[in-house]
């Protein structure tokens, strides 16, 4: 297959393993290979323990791979973390710091001055709905606008690929479905390029162009399903025959793993 | 309306300290009645054991010379405790930035809470005369080893995922100390300060006790010696008063320094 220009950011054959020592090894990741195309939303799924976040920590350059490379905008760029915003799955606002200074913290470690760092991030704050919170702390805010703030603070800073770790998995399911139905809304309007991990297949379906399914470990890509949903996605979309189609196939992928990393 | 509700929400910061201060006031006043009782009743020598009155009426007489004996109590204790908290701090980032030191220090510093003060105390009076510095390095001895304990836990208590978000965001090491690290060590930081001033106290009467031209301490040991034990109790109950004092002003300090973390505190608990 040729293809005019590289994919925004690929993965090649990333593998890597622990030394449990007692000459054991422990391999996690085996070969995992997969892209996306600038401006695309990439989805993650796999049995739980099956190396995703190990996978997320070497995309932004926390981890070293134990071989494989990662590209973007096809030149290697493995073990650099300067390409990636990485939102974890704890939102991790610090309480010493209000909203503002949280959004804005990305920006000032990378140099910028405190001034035009708050004064990026304060643009943003209406569209992520925290207008008239700039000065609130952390711990005046709900889980929701919290998790708001988080993405708000990985966004700000720029970068050209967004690494989502489950942001919204400690949520309850209703402020949960609020958060996706207003992340779709935000996706539709700006051409970030990101990669979503999830445990909620629903999730990974409404709010992902392709959904890679991982294997058990050690993980490789087992299935790499391409969502061809409209946008802007509506809610409504979620009861229908395509949305569960593509549900029951992820679903029964997911389950042969699942059954898999169980036998001995 | 608005007026109402002001009226509601003030008292009930004023209550909370009101609640805190009531039952050891209580407490304490119950002590010192059965005292008083009991001493009246029972006809007890004053040299022995004075009534609470005589000890509050002898040091109300003696006010001036307890006072001119607490203020260099008080000076030894701050500059000993600023000592210690300046050794604390350097030894607690240096470790922080050094596994290899870490290594060399911490069993050391371990040790060095086994040095028995009440042997070396004199012999400080023997090496240092009778001046501030013995008084000093007692004060520092006794007092910065929970503190530096305290520091470096704190550092090491920041949540690991704080430390790989601030890596995924390009902080070096130093980054990484300024923005996560050290507020994160602060809460512990005032626990440990707590712990140290109340240690400190103690260290200075103690190392004034054993030889010193003025302090408490050495007024205490003067008064025993003359059988004044109202005296002496006189000047346990101002060196008591000097230590509560130094412990609420950390309070203070603690509120105006992390303001955010009381705050936080209340509104996870209510």
């Amino acid at each position: 297959m040729v293809e005019a220009t590289p994919p925004k950011i690929e993965l090649r054959g990333i593998c890597k393993s622990f030394l449990l020592g007692h000459g054991q090894v422990r391999s996690v990741l085996d070969d995992v290979a997969f892209s996306a195309q600038p401006g695309e939303f990439v989805a993650v799924i796999g049995p739980s323990g099956c190396g995703k976040s190990t996978m997320f920590n070497i995309m932004a350059g926390l981890e070293t791979a134990s071989s494989g490379e990662i590209l973007v905008d096809g030149d290697v760029v493995t073990g650099q973390h300067e390409h990636f915003a990485y939102m974890p799955q704890k939102d991790l606002l610090f309480p010493w710091r209000s909203i503002l200074e949280n959004t804005s913290l990305g920006l000032e470690v990378a140099g910028e001055t405190k001034k035009i760092a708050r004064a990026r991030a304060a643009s943003l704050f209406a569209a992520f709905g925290l207008s008239g919170f700039e000065d609130s702390h952390p711990f005046e805010l709900s889980g929701g606008m919290r998790q708001r703030a988080a993405l708000l603070r990985t966004v700000v800073q720029g970068r050209e690929v967004l690494l989502l770790d489950e942001p919204f998995g400690a949520l309850d399911s209703l402020t949960r479905t609020d958060m996706q139905s207003w992340l779709q809304g935000v996706w539709s309007q700006n051409a970030w390029t990101a990669v979503l991990i999830t445990h909620d297949i629903r999730e990974a379906i409404y709010l992902a162009d392709r959904v890679v399914v991982l294997s058990a470990r050690p993980a490789c890509v087992r299935l790499n399903l391409t969502i061809d949903l409209p946008r802007p996605r509506a809610l409504s979309m979620t009861t229908s025959a395509e949305f569960a189609g593509y549900e029951r196939t992820l679903l029964a992928t997911l389950h042969e793993e699942t059954r898999s990393s169980r036998a001995p | 309306m608005k007026n109402s509700i002001t009226v509601k929400l003030a008292p009930a910061p004023r209550m909370t300290v009101l609640s805190a201060l009531a039952p050891p006031a209580a407490t304490l006043a119950a002590l010192v009645i059965t005292w008083q009782v009991a001493v009246t009743a029972g006809g007890v020598q004053p040299a022995i054991l004075p009534s609470p009155q005589r000890i509050l009426q002898q040091g109300w007489e003696a006010r001036t010379t307890i006072w001119e004996n607490t203020l260099p109590t008080l000076q030894e204790t701050l500059l000993g405790f600023a000592v210690s908290l300046t050794v604390a701090w350097t030894l607690a980032i240096l470790i922080d930035f050094s596994p290899g030191l870490r290594r060399a220090l911490v069993p050391l510093l371990v040790a060095s809470q086994a040095i028995p003060i009440i042997a070396i105390a004199p012999l400080m009076v023997i090496w240092f005369g009778f001046g501030m510095l013995p008084k000093v390095i007692v004060i520092a001895l006794v007092t910065f080893f929970p503190v530096t304990v305290g520091l470096i836990d704190g550092f090491n208590r920041t949540d690991r995922d704080a430390i790989n978000l601030l890596r995924s965001m390009g902080a070096n090491r130093w980054k990484q100390f300024v923005y996560v690290r050290l507020p994160s060590a602060l809460p512990s930081f005032f626990t440990a300060l707590r712990i140290g001033i109340a240690y400190a106290v103690t260290g200075a009467i103690f190392a004034e006790y054993v030889g010193a031209e003025r302090g408490l301490g050495i007024y205490m040991a003067m008064m025993k010696n003359s059988f004044r034990t109202d005296l002496v109790l006189a000047a346990v109950a101002v060196t008591a008063f000097v230590s509560v004092c130094l412990f609420l002003l950390t309070y203070v300090a603690e509120r105006a320094i992390i303001p955010w973390h009381s705050k936080a505190r209340r509104s996870w608990h209510g």
